[in-house]
């Protein structure tokens, strides 16, 4: 079976790069403003701190009934919802308190839940809570991680390509990220700890991809010296095309198995991977490629 | 590359025997007592996700351990003035790590900035005004305090935690005095920050009764009298039911750190459960001591500041015990005594971070993980052999081989498996296959350009290699970063990603080539299933 053969393969990629980074170039104005408008991602409790309760009840119960027993305890705002797509009634009860003491809260809740819904009905599956200060630093360290790992991959594909390579593979994965992340914004889905995992596996993966098109394009430099470096470029993507959407396939595959098979924790990071992975497709072949010709020397 | 069929194909059989041997542990459940003499018996390690368990960051406050440590120094160094004659009439800690010195003399002066430098070189001047003499503790000293504290702290608890009984516990140091502990298999947090987490400062303070606690005021009690409380809580909610005063005579006539044992009794009238405490030599007679200077007067208790009890001193007591006593249940009981035969942390322990999992959960996310594993597996397995037809059905080996070999290495290093480190293998399932896709796909260009099946094998797992290793190193690099950065469940994620990445490469690599040559050496390969 094939879907594409490399050899009759010639889409003009190259000839419309403008098209292809200004709807780029939108697409990440689009997440930047939703940043905006919304006041900042939505972060988890990872990240802003809080008590999280993750409850299963014997019984049929609503979000309502729980607020309503939760009333007993002082303890601001608090969000209650229904997990997805099960049939138990389970629920995460999360609440954002940085300045009161965390510690026992989540006893707090577990006594007044057992009373009022009888200790036999109520099991407390997960309960998670993160100091403020400890927020902070995984915000911190969470970025820094993403920054270092794109340093270490500059210094590999300068050393192994040439420096505009390197620029044309760090832009693809700065916009990869930050789409992923801008989707996240405008879905106002919850930002924590995965998510960030999930970013630098897209940086992984992404990488890979726009690799082995730069390979294919120095291999093709060394062959035709005299060929049009714009056409070369253009040859190269359209070879290496098949096996990019072949692996982004295989992936798509089992990450959407992660997505509806994983539950809880692993299908918001499933969530986020699939966008990567099609985003980092993308860019790979339309993103990655363009900025090398940017970057190329202008001679007459 | 080596050459030899028979050489490769040792090699791969090797490794593919050794990784089985490795997995029989884990995948067995127990293994019969000679395999232990003979083979390795670690099995994979599953995170707490997983198996349940509790995941506690402390913060050691190192402060108020500098603080405590410089009020000993200051003590003794006032002894050692007074000692050596000078007129001091104040030497206190302003603010932790500061000390000020007030001579009455101030022609005194030189001698005494000789008596420093000499005595206390772990102490810097700061600065002199009059007779007054302001020190700082040197940078030096503060980190041997800070280490010392959170040493001790570490110490303390892991005694706590192995009397407690916990099989496999976690307990590491983290950078800015955090200490980690992670218990698997334990389910009620409540009580695993009780009993880590209690400063657990036993004290014995003598009842001031001139006074009555309920109407004491400041300008009373003074400087040397305190007012503490006898709290009671609920057993159930832990919120605290009543709060009776005491006053107190500030000077602990004896600490918690004389007790060689501690144990659980039960009251012979009403069952109830008390500790038991034995004192060492020293500690029984500085007790004897105590109890014989005052004879019918009231001896408090305290823990962590909360009176536990007051009893009269009837008599001299001499035997070096005493008890605890106080409305406690029989779990509670139970603990305290581990926590005083352990002994007091040298600081307060903030919690910073508290995750708990139930073994119910960690049991669904195994289930859903693993299912999510194989659904992807067969997904992959069955769009290569679509694909790629007999050559699919070589890079199905490689995939299967290759999930055999992460799991085995993670059993080999000790490794832990989390919920996010399932996923990594999932993800690895899908990624693995990338490298032979791109041999595969050069296979064909190089079939079109005309080749035969055999040059067109060699060239395209020549000319596929570098890329390979290229796009595989950079993602390595990611996964490296992430394994630094990441914390707890994450850093499973990092560490299958890395080892799926590490043996994809050989599978694909190494494995399919050899299959490859091994056919084409039997029959003349006339045409490829590609």
């Amino acid at each position: 079976m094939q879907f594409l053969n490399s050899d009759k393969m010639n889409v003009d990629f190259v000839g419309k790069r403008r098209l292809f980074i200004m709807i780029s170039a939108i697409a990440i104005l689009i997440g930047m403003a939703a940043l905006v408008v919304r006041g900042g991602l939505n972060y988890g409790i990872d990240f802003a701190g809080g008590t999280m309760v993750q409850v299963r009840f014997a019984k049929d119960l609503n979000s309502d009934q729980i607020r309503t027993a939760l009333a007993e305890i002082d303890m601001g705002d608090a969000s209650i919802q229904q997990f997805e797509g099960e049939a138990t009634h389970e629920f995460l009860i999360r609440v954002e308190k940085s300045q009161t003491n965390l510690v026992g809260l989540s006893d707090e809740i577990k006594v007044v839940l057992d009373k009022a819904f009888g200790a036999e009905n109520v099991d407390i599956r997960r309960v998670e809570m993160v100091g403020p200060k400890v927020g902070k630093d995984l915000r911190r360290q969470g970025m820094l991680a993403i920054i270092y790992a794109m340093i270490g991959i500059l210094i590999y594909v300068t050393f192994r390509f040439e420096l505009r390579f390197a620029v044309g593979a760090i832009v693809a994965l700065v916009h990869d990220v930050a789409i992923t992340v801008g989707v996240f914004a405008l879905l106002d889905k919850e930002f924590s700890l995965p998510i960030v995992a999930a970013l630098l596996a897209i940086v992984g993966y992404s990488l890979n991809d726009t690799i082995v098109v730069y390979d294919r394009i120095r291999e093709n430099m060394k062959g035709s010296g005299k060929s049009v470096f714009l056409e070369m470029i253009n040859r190269s993507i359209n070879q290496t095309l098949s096996r990019t959407i072949l692996t982004s396939l295989t992936t798509m595959l089992v990450l959407v198995s992660l997505f509806f098979l994983g539950g809880g924790v692993i299908h918001d990071f499933a969530f986020a991977m699939i966008i990567g992975v099609f985003v980092g497709t993308y860019s790979s072949i339309f993103i990655a490629s363009p900025v090398v010709i940017l970057m190329q020397p202008k001679k007459k | 590359m080596i050459k030899s069929i028979k050489l490769r194909l040792a090699i791969v059989i090797v490794t593919v025997v050794l990784a089985l041997i490795y997995l029989v542990p884990t995948m067995s459940g127990s293994v019969p007592k000679w395999w232990g003499a003979v083979f390795p018996t670690d099995k994979i390690h599953l995170g707490l996700d997983l198996q349940g368990g509790i995941h506690l960051l402390m913060e050691v406050d190192v402060e108020k351990a500098m603080h405590a440590s410089t009020d000993r120094v200051t003590a003794s160094v006032k002894r050692a003035m007074l000692e050596d004659k000078f007129k001091v009439s104040e030497v206190t800690q302003t603010e932790t790590g500061i000390v000020r010195i007030k001579l009455e003399d101030a022609a005194e002066l030189d001698k005494a900035l000789t008596f420093f430098t000499d005595r206390y070189p772990i102490w810097d001047h700061m600065s002199t005004q009059g007779s007054i003499i302001l020190y700082k503790v040197s940078g030096k000293e503060r980190l041997r305090t800070e280490k010392l504290a959170l040493d001790q702290a570490v110490e303390t608890m892991r005694n706590r935690i192995d009397q407690f009984g916990v099989s496999e516990p976690e307990i590491r140091v983290q950078a800015n005095n955090r200490i980690l502990v992670q218990l698997p298999g334990i389910k009620d947090t409540r009580r695993a920050i009780d009993l880590i987490g209690k400063t657990a400062l036993l004290e014995f303070k003598l009842v001031n009764d001139k006074f009555d606690p309920a109407k004491v005021t400041e300008t009373e009690l003074g400087e040397n009298l305190e007012v503490l409380y006898q709290q009671t809580r609920d057993p159930e909610t832990n919120a605290v039911v009543s709060k009776r005063p005491f006053v107190l005579e500030k000077k602990s006539l004896m600490t918690g750190e004389y007790i060689s044992n501690a144990n659980v009794r039960f009251n012979s009238q009403f069952g109830e459960p008390y500790v038991s405490l034995e004192f060492n030599a020293q500690g029984a007679k500085l007790f004897d001591q105590i109890t014989a200077a005052n004879v019918k007067r009231r001896l408090a208790i305290i823990l962590d500041k909360n009176v536990y009890s007051a009893p009269v001193i009837q008599e001299r007591i001499s035997g070096g015990q005493a008890q605890v006593s106080g409305r406690f249940s029989a779990k509670e009981a139970h603990d305290l005594a581990i926590v005083l035969r352990a002994g007091a942390l040298p600081a307060p322990i903030k919690i910073l971070e508290q995750r708990a999992v139930g073994p119910s959960l960690g049991r669904d996310s195994i289930r859903k993980g693993l299912v999510s594993m194989v659904v992807g597996f067969i997904f992959v397995v069955i769009f290569m052999v679509v694909y790629y037809r007999l050559s699919g059905l070589v890079a199905n080996i490689a995939l299967i081989l290759n999930v055999l070999f992460i799991m085995s290495v993670l059993a080999l290093a000790q490794a832990t498996l989390t919920l996010p480190g399932i996923a990594g293998i999932v993800l690895t399932i899908g990624m693995a296959v990338d490298a032979n896709v791109l041999i595969f796909e050069r296979i064909r260009e190089e079939l079109r350009l005309g080749k035969t099946p055999r040059a067109s094998l060699d060239s395209g797992y020549s000319k596929a290699f570098l890329t390979i290793m290229d796009a595989n190193i950079t993602t390595l690099i990611a996964a490296i970063v992430l394994y630094q950065y990441g914390t707890g469940p994450i850093k499973g994620f990092a560490v299958t990603l890395s080892v799926g990445i590490i043996s994809s490469l050989y599978t694909a690599i190494f494995v399919t080539h050899l299959v490859f040559d091994m056919v084409a050496e039997r029959r003349a390969l006339k045409k490829l299933s590609i």
